[in-house]
């Protein structure tokens, strides 16, 4: 059994990355279970996708200590969710921080670096990439989710491979996007 | 048979489908919308779908249709099933033709209702059967039972999963087109058993008690409801466990691995109850924990029987502080509920050393939501007044968060609309506002109107027109002209209404043309009787946005009047703490142009 945890804010393409994982872990055989978190879920809220991946899942959600691997849009994201990893779980992690949407109003900004250094102190097997960056390269915001799914299945965690990874997003997104999205898959590989 | 990764509520959609459904009726709720939007997504054409007016419109048409034979479903959440219960109070004495579902979403936490209210609770207040599903492969296979028993029985029959059921996916065995059931319908034919008469309901209530008797004894043999004997004991007492719905499953995963187990007593027809059933496994053990969320249903069921086969079972629960008394079962908590009551190593995970502080992130208004410009209309032409802001139910509830602050009450579905009048009643010197959504207006404040019509109510009545129903997933109501069937119908307009009802001052403004906004809310409030603004402006979130504006920084005084007074997403501080527009989040709405005393917000490119 391989539980995940994918997290992040609204609009990152949180519950598309975690449906993608799902179709290309049932095309392995196995089942799987996932529940989305998103509260009163307007843009710019904190999101919380649990998955599961196995094939004796009871439950859509795991206590905490269970992750195998959390998968971090957003380094504040990351860290709140952090009591669901498990000991020396891993951790994807993409640096650049999204101020919440009411810091202007309430001074509620705060340092995405803190974040990462936390991590870093951590004993986990933490990766990272400043995927925003990436994407920038790659000439796409949308391919945020690609690039953070490819450094997943690159960590080994995940009971695919790149190739199933692509597959799967080819039945999903409109052809014209898939060269792009391919090519972001594979660019925390080559990064 | 096949495989398909879906949501819970897609699930009973499916299942419902699958079992022969003919019409579904239902209003918008969270986490019940997705269960009418997939029977329409997934409609070859012979199924009728709609989203009623309100809870009470869709039950009623759903029984009028099983009158005929047909098989029909209900949907909605929980607090809608208030609203429907005046018709539903009475069909559990008339009963059905065909089969009938109500198919009720409960919502522990609350994670998106008002309340914590229990739909096994009203299933036994309504004397009416209660299904209650623990997981998405369940409730697939459930809705197609709970539809049989219906058809059996001849009762409509309650169906109850809660968010956890609802809103996870899960990949499913699913039947294919050629596996689905049909019946006949047979059509409706006359007979008093239609016509509610005092004698029929004497009768019928000597029936339905002796029903429920019999379904208590046949739920016992339900596949669904589930014996599982234990070997577990502590102090010499053995030990089980009686769940039902979501912590079922979180139980029977906490304790798959462990050598001896406690008996385990599910309960998917938490009424009637499955006695016999539940007996055996009373008198299986010493002691019992429930885990169960919102009411202590099962827990009351169990401490009921233990009276009545005189038992000396312990029934540990909510009644005994055992387990909470209110929110969701986690899979944290119960996991630590169980491994204390069993004895087991509850092997918590190690403490995380201190983080940074994380950031909150509370739900806002949208950048460029038209309700933003709205109160705010009403909150600066009201400035000097004594005023009181009665809210309502969807995204405008928002409106309470700071700064724009003008929601001082919010009850429940169009009730501002009445609390406006009754505050007006014992404060005649105080300005009462209602604010009301387009589909709140249509599905409960009409009659608020014409009560404060009729009683010489001074009020205003705000109607915050954004064409939606948006707080639920942009479903369409009658002032949108589309139907779930897909058609384009006439409009129910908002202002002929309210000029039908006798409201003679009918305002309709544009929220985002500000001082002309301000002028109207002014001069209507000084007016007497109901009066009506409707503020016209479609949803943020369905229409293209326009281009993205931008501050002029050279003529930008640093007041931060546009982020103080609007609390808009899209207005952000940059590196050196000066307001700026994020472009990703601005909509073009101009509304912080309009607040902005140097006039130094413009369309891009001016910086």
């Amino acid at each position: 059994m391989t539980d995940l945890i994918i997290t992040g804010v609204g609009g990152q393409g949180i519950v598309l990355t975690s449906k993608l994982i799902a179709a290309a872990a049932m095309e392995k055989g196995y089942d799987v279970m996932s529940a989305e978190t998103i509260g009163m879920a307007q843009k710019g809220g904190s999101v919380v996708s649990c998955l599961r991946i196995g094939n004796a899942i009871k439950a859509p959600m795991f206590p905490k200590g269970s992750a195998d691997i959390l998968i971090g849009f957003e380094p504040a994201e990351t860290v709140r969710m952090l009591p669901y990893l498990k000991k020396g779980g891993t951790v994807i992690l993409n640096t650049h921080p999204i101020m919440p949407v009411t810091a202007a109003l309430t001074g509620g900004s705060y340092s995405g670096s803190d974040m990462v250094h936390y991590l870093e102190s951590l004993d986990i097997r933490l990766v990272s990439l400043d995927a925003d960056k990436l994407c920038r390269e790659a000439g796409s915001p949308k391919v945020l989710n690609m690039i953070m799914l490819g450094a997943a299945v690159n960590s080994g965690v995940l009971p695919f491979t790149l190739d199933d990874a692509e597959a799967v997003m080819r039945k999903t997104v409109k052809p014209q996007f898939a060269e792009m999205n391919a090519k972001a898959l594979r660019c925390a590989v080559t990064a | 048979m096949h495989k398909e990764f879906l949501m819970g509520n897609a699930a009973i959609a499916l299942g419902a489908i699958a079992a022969g459904l003919d019409t579904v009726s239902g209003y918008p709720g969270t986490p019940s919308s997705e269960v009418l939007e997939t029977v329409a997504k997934h409609n070859d054409g012979h199924i009728y779908a709609e989203w009623s007016v309100n809870e009470k419109a869709g039950m009623e048409l759903a029984a009028g249709a099983a009158y005929c034979g047909a098989y029909s479903m209900v949907t909605m959440k929980q607090v809608g099933l208030n609203v429907a219960s005046d018709p539903l109070m009475s069909l559990a004495y008339i009963g059905v033709k065909g089969a009938m579902v109500v198919m009720v979403a409960d919502d522990p936490g609350p994670i998106s209702s008002q309340t914590e209210q229990d739909t096994r609770t009203f299933a036994a207040f309504s004397k009416l059967p209660c299904f209650d599903p623990s997981t998405v492969q369940e409730a697939y296979w459930m809705i197609g039972e709970a539809f049989e028993y219906s058809a059996k029985y001849g009762t409509p029959v309650l169906f109850r999963p809660t968010t956890r059921v609802c809103h996870a996916y899960a990949s499913i065995d699913v039947l294919d087109r050629d596996e689905y059931k049909t019946h006949e319908n047979g059509g409706f034919v006359k007979d008093k058993r239609w016509v509610i008469f005092p004698q029929l309901s004497y009768n019928s209530h000597i029936a339905i008690e002796k029903r429920n008797r019999e379904l208590g004894s046949v739920f016992s043999g339900y596949k669904r409801n589930v014996l599982t004997h234990g070997t577990l004991s502590r102090n010499g007492k053995r030990l089980g466990i009686a769940a039902g719905g979501i912590s079922y499953a979180y139980v029977s995963e906490c304790i798959e691995s462990r050598g001896h187990v406690p008996a385990l007593l599910k309960v998917s027809t938490p009424f009637p109850f499955p006695e016999k059933l539940a007996v055996d496994f009373l008198s299986s053990v010493d002691e019992v924990l429930c885990l169960e969320e919102l009411d202590p249903v099962i827990e009351r069921e169990l401490v009921f029987l233990c009276g009545k086969y005189h038992l000396d079972t312990v029934i540990r629960g909510k009644y005994t502080d055992d387990a909470v008394l209110a929110g969701e079962n986690s899979a944290d908590y119960t996991k630590e509920t169980v491994c204390r009551f069993c004895g087991y190593d509850v092997a918590l995970p190690a403490a995380l050393p201190q983080s940074p502080e994380l950031p909150k992130r509370p739900p806002v208004l949208c950048a460029g939501c038209p309700h933003r410009a709205s109160f705010y209309a009403v909150k600066r032409a009201m400035k000097v007044e004594k005023a009181v802001f009665c809210g309502d139910i969807g995204c405008y509830t928002l409106g309470n968060a700071m700064p724009l602050d003008m929601v001082d009450t919010c009850l429940c579905m169009g009730a501002g609309v009445n609390i406006a009048q009754g505050i007006g009643r014992i404060e005649p010197d105080t300005k009462c506002f209602a604010f009301v959504g387009d589909s709140t207006f249509f599905a409960s404040a009409v009659t608020g109107v014409i009560n404060g019509v009729y009683n010489q109510a001074d009020m205003v009545l705000v109607v915050l027109d954004n064409s939606t129903t948006a707080m639920t997933g942009h479903q369409p109501h009658p002032g949108t002209g589309r139907t779930m069937m897909g058609e384009v119908v006439e409009k129910v307009d908002i202002e002929s209404v309210l000029r039908g009802a006798g409201v003679t001052v009918v305002e309709t403004v544009d929220p985002f043309d500000l001082a002309h906004a301000i002028e109207v809310v002014r001069q209507t409030a000084e007016k007497k009787g109901v009066k009506a603004i409707i503020f016209r402006s479609p949803c943020a979130v369905l229409i293209k946005p326009s281009k993205p504006l931008a501050i002029d920084k050279s003529r930008c005084t640093e007041c931060k009047n546009c982020i103080r007074q609007l609390g808009c997403p899209g207005l952000v501080l940059d590196d050196e703490g000066r307001a700026m527009i994020e472009p990703a989040l601005c909509t073009g709405c101009g509304l912080c142009a309009q607040v902005c005393p140097a006039h130094c917000i413009g369309g891009a490119g001016n910086d």
